[in-house]
């Protein structure tokens, strides 16, 4: 019984680190049909900001830190889509070779700079002491990771929902002729999303520290988590992204559990079931 | 004029092991297995329209297969081959079934989700693959009891099978399916329209492409004598892809020279620097950026004008 309700809470926080991890790519994917293959290398990045940052400098504290990161990154971002990207924009497969290309260059400079070792990121003070739950003892700071997905879901969901960007974001998913038809910056709109996303990646990078700590081949280990998320829970729908990483969350975590060797074949059934019979994704739309 | 291409296109090839010593004699053998695995991916990327980032699997795979067979079950290599073939572009199918659900953008991702897979599985399976620590003391070969120890026959080895790949592809491609295979690239509606069967059409070019990425994964595990889970990564996938692309996609020749280049850049970047993965990355910008349609369509537009010009 134990086992399953520790695990049970590991893939509760593994799915939302997932999804503070797959949003940003689905932001990007839905707006800007584009398939960030940055999106790892973004994520590992944060988490090297965040080791390094916390390694160096006593006085952060961890969501400082990812707030930074998640900025710098979001920085980095900004400018890999204003110079490279928006000269593309009438070569989509380009585009994904450059995201290819300079997920290779970042995660080799993140070895240059880092070097091969781990480094960790501690987990905050305050958060050290486990949570009795259930009269079983957990880990605090997962819990709280849980509740940051859930946060940031909300989050996002308001700010695609109920705000003016939001609506102009929708906009320019649903029909991009029509909406700079209407006046809407649809290329500002694009760099907007994507420092957005990798924004977003960036943080979660941090965030994640503490759980995988920064390690060279990072990133080639959470792109394909972001992939599967991303084409299991529909591509572009936030909402799938967010019901998709609970469920890898939890297929992840419970095959590692139970089948260690298989756990990375275990994985991909799921997306193979889905794609055999919705190929748009539990929860994306037809024709997107 | 043609002719005198082909004459010296065949020397080029016929004479590395007359001339040079073992060095350049098993670069050249590396070029050639590049090229044919480009030269498979590019039925994909070039013909099909359908862009793979996971083209490594097959590769991997293959090599796998006939390393674990003749290392640790005693089996001959004539039957390993047969196997891992076959065991190839069974799985080639099964992926084509998946990968072909989507298109496009949906269709890169799955390709690469699922080569990740492999990749992920040749780690972790240690006790089935040695991990990180790969297959080591593999064994060429001796196909009609001629070795293929020394850099000299197996450049010969290799050269026969790249020559009959090539001649294999470029039928494949100038046939008629061939032709369908492009109509359906560029137009997919109107060929279902007339009546035919583009998944088909798609899957067995997926199918194809994955048979002769296995005999490229073949010839890479006897020159090699050596297999580990780089050869099933992303970077490896992204570099033939890299090939086919800088090369000219779509072209029968180009995927062989972009692989050749890529080859050559990695081999000599690598006695200089070790970054070759930055090294990959800043040349696919370049490239994607600079030349979007490749050397060798480049090439051909430049002597096209030429001979306007002189005529």
């Amino acid at each position: 019984m134990q086992f399953w309700i520790i695990q049970g809470l590991n893939s509760l926080s593994l799915g939302g680190l997932l999804f503070l991890l797959s949003s940003g790519f689905s932001l990007i994917f839905g707006l800007m049909r584009l398939a960030n293959l940055t999106h790892g290398a973004f994520f590992m990045l944060g988490t090297y900001f965040g080791a390094v940052a916390l390694r160096d400098y006593s006085g952060l504290n961890i969501w400082v830190t990812a707030l930074g990161a998640g900025i710098a990154v979001a920085a980095l971002g900004g400018l890999f889509e204003r110079l490279v990207l928006t000269r593309l924009k009438t070569n989509p497969l380009g585009q994904v070779l450059v995201t290819l290309g300079m997920s290779f260059i970042i995660s080799d400079a993140c070895l240059v700079l880092w070097g091969g070792d781990s480094i960790p990121v501690p987990t905050p003070q305050s958060l050290q002491t486990p949570t009795r739950l259930f009269g079983f003892v957990f880990p605090t700071y997962r819990l709280v990771l849980v509740g940051i997905a859930i946060v940031a879901a909300i989050a996002l969901y308001v700010l695609m929902d109920r705000t003016r960007l939001g609506a102009m974001i929708r906009a320019g998913v649903d029909d991009r002729q029509m909406a700079r038809a209407v006046g809407i910056p649809v290329s500002r709109l694009f760099t907007i999303v994507f420092c957005l996303g990798t924004g977003i990646a960036g943080a979660a990078g941090v965030l994640g520290g503490p759980i995988l700590s920064a390690y060279p081949g990072l990133d080639a280990d959470m792109l394909p988590l972001a992939l599967i998320v991303v084409i299991l829970g529909g591509i572009g729908s936030l909402f799938g992204a967010f019901i998709g990483s609970f469920i890898i969350g939890f297929i992840y975590t419970f095959g590692t559990a139970l089948f260690p060797e298989l756990a990375y074949v275990i994985l991909f059934l799921p997306m193979i079931v889905v794609i055999a019979f919705r190929p748009q994704g539990l929860f994306g739309r037809a024709g997107a | 004029m043609k002719w005198i291409g082909t004459a010296v296109i065949a020397a080029a090839l016929l004479l590395p092991p007359f001339v040079a010593g073992d060095f350049y004699v098993n670069l050249a053998s590396q070029i050639l297995i590049a090229a044919i695995f480009a030269l498979s991916l590019n039925l994909l990327v070039g013909f099909g329209g359908m862009t793979s980032l996971g083209h490594a699997s097959y590769l991997g795979v293959a090599a796998y297969i006939s390393a674990l067979l003749t290392s640790r079950y005693g089996f001959g290599h004539g039957t390993a081959a047969l196997i891992s073939i076959l065991g190839t572009v069974a799985m080639a199918a099964f992926f084509g079934v998946i990968a072909l659900r989507a298109t496009g953008l949906g269709f890169l991702m799955i390709t690469l989700a699922l080569s990740q897979v492999l990749w992920g599985l040749a780690y972790r399976m240690s006790d089935v693959t040695n991990g990180d620590n790969g297959l080591a003391g593999l064994t060429r070969p001796s196909p009609f009891g001629i070795s293929l120890d020394s850099a000299a026959s197996f450049y010969w080895f290799a050269l026969i099978v790249a020559a009959i790949a090539f001649a294999m592809m470029a039928i494949f491609v100038s046939s008629s399916f061939g032709s369908s295979l492009k109509g359906v690239r560029d137009q997919p509606r109107r060929m279902a329209a007339l009546g035919f069967n583009p998944w088909m059409i798609r899957w067995i070019t997926f199918i194809y492409a994955g048979f002769w990425g296995g005999v490229a994964g073949l010839l890479y595990v006897y020159y090699n004598k050596y297999i580990h889970p780089t050869s099933l990564s992303t970077t490896s996938s992204a570099e033939a892809l890299l090939g086919v692309i800088a090369g000219g996609s779509g072209t029968l020749g180009g995927p062989a020279v972009g692989a050749a280049l890529v080859l050559l850049l990695k081999n000599y970047a690598s006695a200089y620097i070790e970054r070759w993965n930055m090294l990959l990355g800043l040349v696919f910008l370049f490239i994607v950026l600079v030349m979007p349609t490749g050397i060798v369509p480049g090439l051909q537009k430049l002597t096209a004008r030429f001979r306007r010009r002189s005529s």
